[in-house]
Order: structure tokens, then sequence, then C-alpha cells
């Protein structure tokens, strides 16, 4: 029995004559984590902000637990925690002093505050941190931080605006950790991100927006099986290669990015191997495909445009 | 029309007004030495300059030696500048570099709260820092009666109209710099043409009244010079009568045109 906790029903934002995000229905389950994927002004913050009850709808229905973001903002930021794209810690106050300022705004009682704060150093690995003023934390701590900061009022519903955006490869693992330990704690998690593999990673589903519309939902596996098969053959861009590609798969979809072809076909596992063994292509290589490679499939064009 | 009548709405609040006034009292508390010394140098220095200085070459004012004339305008104006500072550069820093207002509104308390707290907050400065004023003249010789006892709570009075009209600037001014504006062609001249250091009986009749009716800073020095001095006139009651009506215009219009800057 799965139950719905975020519905949202033809949900519309425009700012002026600009779309951002345009007629789109979602539901989020309780428990499971939920990603917006999509490249920068996709509408995925703009979709957080509207859910978080922080920006008004222009058209459509968005109610979390059965109440309307319209009407019930204040419960709804009770049971929701919220870690922005924006670093927006207090630079006034030490790490300790930035937990305990911001539980004051969701009334948390003082003793009840100052554990919670010393639990949740504990588990993002910042107590040795605790007195430090804010400015002289690397980005990884502060995106810990920020991190532990949602996590003050023990949210049911955890909102992550593109939790790892500029992290080296070690912290974003951490972080990645520490989110993956959230969910299993029972807490439904709503992410975006702009990185296929954190999306892997981390959703049990998620959606694809594209110009302020959600263009696929699903499974991150299913989506990319559906889509581009399970293997991607890369090969590097010649007239002649693009040819007898051609002549070979006559069925594949081709394309060329960043000067190399791309070439996806639905036939299982193996066959490309097998291919690869008979011609000899210039820098070809096979490798899993991904959901990047949905994206480029459906939107036309990278992910990281 | 209907935009212009949004902007005079009354805002729903409730006790989480007190949330952003806490964590800037905080702040505060860090750091109160360094916010103490320029507070209390300031008026040292106004006293010693114009009112030393200065004051031997002046003939006494309705009877009162120099000094004691602008000591009282100066308690009135620390009250303009602690809080116009506050709700201007202190604020747009917290709401446009710091993000804090951001990161609050994602909590329980509402924007409405915020922007009220900070001119609660903006209020206690022009408390705090023309007390101290008020020490200062004390101490340079202008004498204490029970009367003074008023000046503290016409601080906080004359703060939350300061705070709020220096917030409807913050809601607009497009970058920190543009605050020059309001403070050379608002807060200067009404620091020099506010009956502060020389009597508004000098200057033409229509610019007596254009004072009046305009200048706040007109309003607060008149109401603190008649509690400094106990010479209170009855016209003293429609000075103060000018800030209570003031005052919540320019709360409610700030609160929201501050929604509407931040509220997208």
């Amino acid at each position: 029995m799965t139950e719905i906790l975020v519905k949202a029903e033809n949900l519309t934002k425009k700012f002026g004559a600009l779309i951002a995000v345009d007629n789109i229905n979602f539901e989020i389950f309780k428990g499971e984590s939920f990603g917006f994927l999509g490249p920068n002004g996709a509408g995925k913050t703009t979709t957080m902000r509207m859910i978080q009850s922080v920006s008004p709808l222009t058209e459509g229905k968005l109610t979390l637990a059965g109440m309307n973001v319209k009407d019930n903002s204040r419960e709804i930021k009770c049971m929701i925690g919220v870690a922005p794209q924006e670093d927006n810690l207090d630079p006034d106050f030490t790490v300790f002093q930035n937990l305990i300022a911001y539980s004051r705004y969701f009334d948390v009682p003082k003793e009840k505050a100052k554990n919670k704060a010393e639990e949740l150093l504990n588990f993002l690995q910042l107590e040795e941190k605790r007195d430090v003023i804010i400015t002289s934390l690397s980005g990884g701590m502060r995106r810990r931080l920020i991190l532990a900061r949602a996590l003050m009022n023990e949210p049911q519903i955890l909102i992550l605006d593109e939790p790892t955006t500029g992290l080296d490869p070690q912290a974003r693992h951490l972080i990645w950790t520490k989110i993956r330990s959230l969910k299993n704690q029972g807490v439904t998690v709503i992410l975006t991100t702009h990185y296929m593999d954190e999306a892997a990673q981390l959703c049990d589903r998620i959606t694809i927006m594209d110009n302020g519309k959600i263009i696929e939902k699903g499974k991150p596996s299913d989506m990319v099986k559906k889509h581009v098969g399970e293997e991607v053959l890369e090969v590097i861009y010649s007239k002649e290669s693009m040819d007898c590609l051609k002549n070979t798969f006559p069925e594949a979809r081709i394309d060329v990015v960043d000067e190399k072809i791309h070439v996806f076909t639905q036939k299982p596992r193996g066959i490309l191997a097998k291919v690869l063994e008979e011609t000899s292509f210039k820098g070809a290589a096979i490798r899993d495909s991904n959901l990047e490679d949905v994206f480029l499939k459906l939107a036309g064009r990278s992910l990281k445009d | 029309m209907a935009n212009i009548i949004a902007l005079f709405r009354v805002p729903k609040l409730s006790y989480r007004v007190w949330k952003t006034w806490m964590r800037n009292k905080d702040v505060f508390m860090k750091t109160y030495k360094t916010n103490f010394l320029p507070s209390l140098l300031e008026p040292v220095l106004y006293l010693l300059a114009l009112g030393f200085g200065l004051g031997g070459f002046v003939q006494p004012i309705n009877g009162q030696p120099y000094i004691q004339f602008i000591a009282p305008a100066l308690v009135a104006v620390s009250m303009m500048f602690s809080s116009f500072y506050e709700c201007t550069f202190a604020s747009f820093v917290r709401m446009y570099y710091q993000k804090t207002f951001d990161a609050i509104i994602a909590t329980p308390v509402s924007i409405e709260e915020v922007i009220t707290g900070e001119i609660l907050w903006g209020a206690t400065k022009s408390l705090i820092n023309s007390s101290i004023v008020l020490g200062v003249i004390i101490i340079f010789g202008v004498p204490p009666t029970p009367l003074f006892l008023l000046i503290p709570p016409l601080s906080f009075l004359v703060g939350l109209l300061f705070s709020s009209i220096a917030m409807c600037f913050t809601a607009i001014v497009p970058n920190i710099d543009s605050f020059n504006y309001p403070n050379f062609l608002f807060i200067t001249p009404m620091f020099l043409l506010s009956g502060t250091f020389f009597p508004l009986t000098s200057m033409p009749e229509l610019v007596q009244t254009l004072a009046q009716v305009f200048l706040p800073l007109t309003n607060a020095v008149t109401v603190t010079r008649a509690l400094a001095s106990g010479n209170i006139q009855l016209s003293v009651l429609l000075n103060l009568v000018w800030i209570l009506i003031v005052t919540p215009i320019f709360v409610v219009l700030s609160i929201n045109l501050m929604k509407k800057r931040l509220i997208k």
C-alpha cells in the first residue's frame, strides 16, 4: 500500500511572459526518493519552491499530505526540511549556532535543539567544526551543514535542491551515503539534480524535465532500457564510420554528440561486442547506457547544455 | 488601483515576529563592544564641537544655553540614524548578500513576520543607541528629570517610524549603492533642517510648515526636546499624533513592498 504524500495537478508557474513550469502532473509516495532531473532552467527549482509553499502557484493544484500549499503553508513548512541550492547559512554564526538559530524558527525547545544539533553534527561528521565560524568551512562541509540544518525539525519530507553541485567526488559520496541512510529511516526525499549518476544512485523514481515540462517519468533503470537499450556503442566521428555503422545497424538510432557517433540499439547485451570484433572503428567503445542518453534522445540535445 | 490597495493591506502576524528580532539580537550581542563605541563617541564629538565650541559664539535660545538646545536633538538624531541604518544597509545585507530572509521563510516564519521582526529590531537599535546618547548628554550637564524616562519608549516608537521608512527603500533599491539617494536627499537634509541645530522659527514660515508636515525628524526632535526641557506645549501632542499615524502606514507599506520583492 503506497500512500501519496505529494500530488501536483496541472501545476503551472509563470514569471511574466516566461513559463517556468508548464502544466505538470506528478505524485510522490511516502518513503520513496523522488528526483527531478533536467538541465539548468528546466523548472526544477521553481517546482521545489512551490512544494515548499514559498512560491505561489500560477495555476493548478498542489497538495502535501492532503494539505493545499495555498492554505496550509505554515503546517507544510513544519513537516519539511529544505536544503536549498543557494548557500544561505547564517555567516554571523558558528556551525552550532546556525543549527540552534534555525531550530528556533520551528519552536524546537532549547534543550531538545541542543541535543538534536549535537546528534546531527555527529551524523554529518562535523563535530570538529562545531564552534567554527561558517565562512571558514569548505564547500562540502557547508553542504553537509545545510543538510544538518534541514533536519533540525525532524522533517517527514526532505527537499534537496542540487545537493552536490560543485562538490568533489569524495564529498559527493559522503552526502549520498547520508541521504540513503535518511531514506532508510523513512524520510521521503525529493531532490533535483542535473547529474545522471546522482539520480541513478539515489532515486527510486525520477521525472525528466525540460523547458518547464515533464518529458518522461519512471524508474531510472526502466527508463534507460525503454529508450536507449542496455548498451551504447561510441565511435569517433568520420564519414566512413558513419556510413558503415548505418549499414550494420539499420534499425538503430544513431546520433552524433561531441564529435562522437552514438549507436543506440535495443539488441541484447553482447551483440555490440560481436560486431566490434568483426569490424574496426577508430576509438570505438561499448559502455552501459545511462540517463544522459535518455535525455539526449528525448530532448534532442545533451543535458549539459 | 488594486495593486495600490494591496500595498496597504494589513498583514497577518503572529508571535513569530520576534524570531528574526531574536536572531538579530544574538548577532548584536556577539559584537556588542564594537557596536557600542561609535554610538558613544559620535554624540560626544558633536557636543564638544557644536555645544562647547560653536556654542560659545551662539546666544542662548529661548533662555537655554546652546548645548542644552542641541543635546535633546542629538538624542532624536541618533534614533533616526540607528534605525534607518539598520533597516537599509544592514537589512539589505541580510536580504541580498546573506540570503538570511530566504533561509527563514523556508521555516514556519512568514515573510511578513521576518520584515516586522527586522523593523522591531531597528526600533530596538534606536532605543539602545538613543539611550546611550541620553546618558552622554546627562554627563554633559543636561539636568535629568522624571520626564527623561519617557524618552526611551519614544525612541522605540520613532525607531519604528524610521525603520519602516528605511524598509520601504530596501524593498525598492536595485543595489546597495542606491541607498546614497535617500541618504543625501532625505536623511542629511532632515538632519540639518529639522530644528536640530537651530530653532525652526528662524526659517521662513513656508519652510517651517513643510518641515512640520513632511519631515519625520522634525516631529521626533520637537517631542524629545519638550520631554528633555520639561517645557511641554499642547502642540507637542500634534507632533506625537503625527508619528502615531504615519508609523503604522509605513510599517504596513514596507511589509507589502518587501513581500512583493521577495515572493516570486
